[in-house]
């Protein structure tokens, strides 16, 4: 699929569906398309159905989330039209407290999909027949593929002998987890002179010659 | 509670068991909760995650090359897949390809992987209605694919073999010429296996019309792979959006009618024999040349350059510490997967990090399935259910 195509094809969803298409951007040889949250079933039902889109499959809906923008969570939906061998990515924003509407009834596939979007972020769908938790514990509390649950989790299980059952406990690492979030190797030298690294301010004041 | 006391009212006669999660019919740890009205199941529930490691926050947290490992440990039956699948969706956030010979050999193995998933599955299913033979034989045959795994890179089941720009290492000598040899003899192997077990009175009084997933259906709930083709779909990413160099080699897509379980066997014995034309042809094909791209940015510079120069030092302190930075952007990138569509989403915000990694696991959306596939249904029919849509949970709990 050419960016041209990809480029008439963004052109006609957003004609068609107007206000409920934000914009369209092509980047790698793939077209997504940003949606307002409340006509996401809409633009499904519209790419579904239409001869010139027909993307009946829903192969993924997932979530990302973005801590520093005000509506933080952004669920992403990635449709596959067989008919015309393409593919397009929808995506919209929301936060807690704010309810998606449901594809369940357009498409059944969206139904573990949004179960797991639901227990990995916490987005709530409206509609959902069944939104049950679907990967963590039972009893599981908190979305872990929030940007701000931690790596090791909150709790962890062990067999209790006396007790005779499983136990649920903080999580007490015996040494502090470590991530080496620096991007370079560099950075921790920030501040330190190097021998050597005088000249590089004398080069600068011009005494080259 | 009301509505549930109605329910209840309403099928008297139903009761409710507990299937797993550690069952031999489970395919690993699947807890199912059935519903049943005496041998008939009316509702059945699938309880996952009891293998959730985490692998998607994990990944969040390593550099690309890293994250590498985590693929071979979601469906450990067919590991190189799904390396295939992130070096593709990297190289696509960089704009780069690796030379012809690294993209035959990465073909290569990734058609031995979907034998490998594939003599699985098959035989196993035919286990669970009832055939032990088929699986003794099959297992056999894996050994010796693992073994040409673990000849190409030291290890029988989490290879970690390919790398962003190409393969970790060359094909060792005489491995071209073995593999050859013995995709000569497999074609035996299957016709064996057939004879048992595609004719076999029981093997379809226990498969044909079990499971019947229409067209309707399968597109419906997001099916893909021999789930798709076995339901009437000539659907295969390899032909329809060719990636690597499937568009330069000859293969067919068998496609099943009837959508049953029955159905299903055969479009997986069908693959087999046409992943070993695709493998004899890749190695006919195969171009001599560096597996893996020159770029120093990428990959590391070979170990003799390190001793010598300091530039390739450098790259390789830099590359195995930081990690090659990928601009930022995002990719849903596919393969046709021995399960279905193998799919990861990756975004990346230009560090050496991804910011997050869908995983998309065919299986996933496979196991949702069951509940249609088996309601009313016999029992022993939900556990043939089961094996026909060829479930791992390493992929589906992720």
């Amino acid at each position: 699929m050419t960016d041209q195509a990809l480029k008439d094809l963004g052109d006609a969803v957003a004609a068609t569906l107007g206000d409920d298409v934000l914009d369209t951007v092509i980047k790698n040889g793939e077209l997504a398309v940003r949606v307002r949250r409340d006509g996401i079933l809409k633009v499904l039902a519209v790419l579904r159905d239409d001869p010139r889109f027909l993307f009946k499959l829903l192969v993924d809906v997932c979530g990302v989330d973005w801590p520093s923008r005000e509506e933080r969570l952004e669920v992403v939906y990635n449709l596959l039209s067989l008919k015309h061998n393409v593919r397009i990515r929808l995506k919209l924003t929301t936060r807690e407290g704010i309810v998606v509407p449901s594809a369940t009834g357009l498409f059944s596939s969206a139904n573990w999909y949004e179960r797991e979007v639901w227990d990995m972020y916490g987005v709530r769908f409206d509609g959902h027949p069944d939104l049950r938790r679907i990967l963590t514990d039972y009893g599981f509390d908190g979305h872990p593929l929030r940007k701000d649950f931690p790596l090791t989790g909150y709790t962890e299980v062990r067999y209790d002998d006396e007790l005779k059952r499983v136990v649920y406990e903080p999580v007490k690492l015996p040494q502090d987890f470590r991530t080496f979030d620096f991007l370079s190797p560099w950075e921790g030298l920030t501040n330190v002179m190097l021998p050597g690294d005088e000249k590089a301010g004398a080069a600068k004041t011009g005494s080259k010659a | 509670m009301v509505a549930q006391l109605e329910a209840i009212e309403d099928k008297p006669n139903t009761y409710t068991i507990n299937l797993g999660p550690q069952h031999p019919a489970a395919h690993g740890v699947l807890r199912l909760v059935v519903e049943m009205s005496g041998e008939v199941v009316q509702r059945c529930d699938p309880h996952i995650g009891l293998l959730h490691r985490g692998t998607e926050k994990l990944i969040e947290y390593k550099t690309y090359l890293q994250a590498m490992p985590y693929m071979d440990r979601l469906d450990y039956v067919s590991p190189m897949a799904q390396e295939h699948c992130f070096v593709l969706a990297v190289e696509k956030l960089l704009g780069i390809k690796p030379p012809p010979r690294g993209q035959y050999v990465r073909v290569l193995f990734a058609e031995i992987t979907r034998l490998l998933n594939h003599l699985f599955t098959v035989t196993t299913g035919i286990l669970d209605v009832g055939a032990t033979t088929p699986a003794l034989w099959a297992f056999e045959e894996r050994e010796k694919l693992m073994e040409f795994h673990e000849r190409a890179c030291g290890a029988r089941l989490h290879a970690n073999y390919y790398r962003v720009g190409g393969v970790a290492m060359d094909l060792p000598a005489g491995l071209a010429e073995d593999i050859f040899e013995y995709m000569e003899t497999l074609p035996a192997f299957l016709d064996d296996m057939e004879g048992l077990v595609t004719g076999n009175r029981v093997f379809k009084q226990r498969t044909v019309d079990v499971g019947v997933l229409t067209m309707e259906q399968a597109l419906d709930w997001g099916c893909s792979g021999p789930m798709l083709r076995a339901s009437g779909v000539a659907w295969d990413l390899r032909k329809a959006q060719p990636y690597e160099i499937y568009d330069q080699l000859e293969f067919d897509i068998p496609v099943g009618k009837t959508g049953d379980c029955y159905a299903r066997y055969l479009v997986r014995v069908a693959e087999m024999r046409q992943t070993i034309r695709l493998i004899k042809q890749c190695l006919e094909k195969m171009p001599q040349g560096p597996v893996r791209l020159q770029d120093h940015k990428v990959t590391p510079p070979p170990r003799a350059e390190m001793k010598r120069s300091m530039e390739a030092l450098i790259h390789h302190f830099k590359l195995y510490t930081e990690g090659f930075h990928v601009p930022a952007g995002e990719t849903y990138t596919a393969i046709e997967g021995p399960k279905g569509e193998f799919a990861l989403y990756i975004v990346s915000d230009g560090t050496s990090r991804p910011y997050r990694c869908r995983i998309r696991a065919p299986g996933f959306s496979h196991l949702a399935l069951l509940d249609t596939l088996s309601r009313h249904h016999m029992l022993a029919d939900a556990v043939a259910n089961i094996a026909s849509l060829d479930i791992v949970f390493g992929e589906i709990d992720r």
